[in-house]
């Protein structure tokens, strides 16, 4: 495993970092809009590194919204990033000491914990470099949509921001061609996320955040069920 | 915006969020023994990438069209195993693209 060092986690972290680039102009172009000024939308970013949770929290803040529902929000929103860091927990070798994991816990993202999960082994010094990038890409993004977004043409910005999708896509398909398992989770989290887009009754009450979260478990769960006893699963 | 409303919320935000990663992180380091319990934990992400890509990454553009138009080409790319920067570039560039004609057309 000598070869997951900070530099390796460095380079595995451009694509996130550019992916966030994108998707993170679009929240500065957001949080301009809802009256935040640019370093508090930099701010914003820079402290809290979660794309769902910040655009609630925006919304909270533009709403004059209190201290108990923007702490419920974030909790709801973010309580994948709990089970992420129990599944990371199962990969990380001995140089993961306490005052460590409390600081690579704040890099616990979607992207970062796809990739960091797809590794092997998961050491401090990968998990350090692999940050780096993420945290700039997201706060620079931020703070270039703050300022620019006006200016740019919308087919420019729009364009940038689905990027991170396909981002996902290349996560998640060349795991699926080898697990059938995986291929089956995959697929029924997809069919469960569409049913609750396009249901009007749960679209209306369920935030995204924790849909994602039901979504995930239930396909999880069914994937445990199939899973035949003896079988290794090559994440 | 006005700091005496930003600041205790953005205050909130910081600390909810970090404990939410750090205590599960910090917390749970025994390696988990039940290969039930360690399977679930290994189908967590992949489960969590697909609700989260897909409707949404149809809603991502302005269209649903110039959506769906990278959405396949990240479907192409990734099938082929390429890098995870190539396959995002190639998303942005098929729905630009398909968004510029579009354009072009209506």
């Amino acid at each position: 495993m000598s070869k997951l060092t900070w530099h390796k986690g460095f380079n595995d972290g451009l694509a996130i970092g550019l992916g966030y680039l994108s998707v993170s102009f679009s929240f500065g172009i957001m949080a301009a809009n809802d009256g935040l000024a640019w370093w508090q939308a930099v701010l914003i970013s820079l402290t809290n590194l979660t794309s769902a949770g910040q655009v609630a929290g925006v919304g909270i803040m533009a709403a004059h919204g209190t201290i108990f529902e923007m702490a419920l929000t974030q909790f709801i929103i973010n309580l994948r990033y709990s089970l992420m860091g129990i599944s990371l927990s199962q990969k990380t070798d001995e140089s993961m000491t306490t005052s460590r994991r409390l600081f690579t816990s704040f890099f616990i993202t979607d992207e970062i914990f796809g990739v960091a999960s797809s590794q092997i082994k998961v050491g401090f010094r990968y998990m350090t470099g692999l940050g780096v990038l993420p945290v700039i890409g997201w706060t620079l993004g931020t703070l270039l949509g703050a300022v620019l977004g006006s200016i740019l043409p919308a087919i420019v910005t729009n364009s940038l921001a689905i990027g991170i999708y396909g981002m996902f896509v290349a996560i998640v398909l060349p795991v699926c061609r080898k697990n059938k398992i995986i291929t089956i989770v995959s697929a029924i989290s997809i069919a469960l996320s569409v049913a609750f887009r396009y249901t009007p009754i749960i679209n209306e009450n369920v935030s995204n955040g924790f849909a994602i979260i039901i979504c995930a478990v239930i396909s999880a769960l069914i994937g445990v069920f199939i899973t035949p006893s003896k079988e290794e699963v090559n994440g | 915006m006005d700091n005496s409303v930003f600041l205790p919320l953005l205050l909130t935000m910081i600390v909810t969020t970090y404990l939410i990663r750090a205590i599960p992180f910090v917390l749970f380091r025994e390696k988990i023994q039940s290969p039930k319990v360690k399977s679930f934990f290994d189908y967590i992400p992949y489960s969590v990438l697909s609700a989260m890509t897909f409707p949404s990454i149809l809603y991502a553009t302005d269209s649903i069209i110039s959506a769906a138009a990278g959405f396949i080409v990240a479907l192409i790319l990734a099938y082929k195993g390429k890098s995870l920067l190539i396959v995002a570039i190639g998303t942005c560039v098929a729905a630009f693209l398909v968004a510029l004609v579009q354009a072009f057309i209506f």
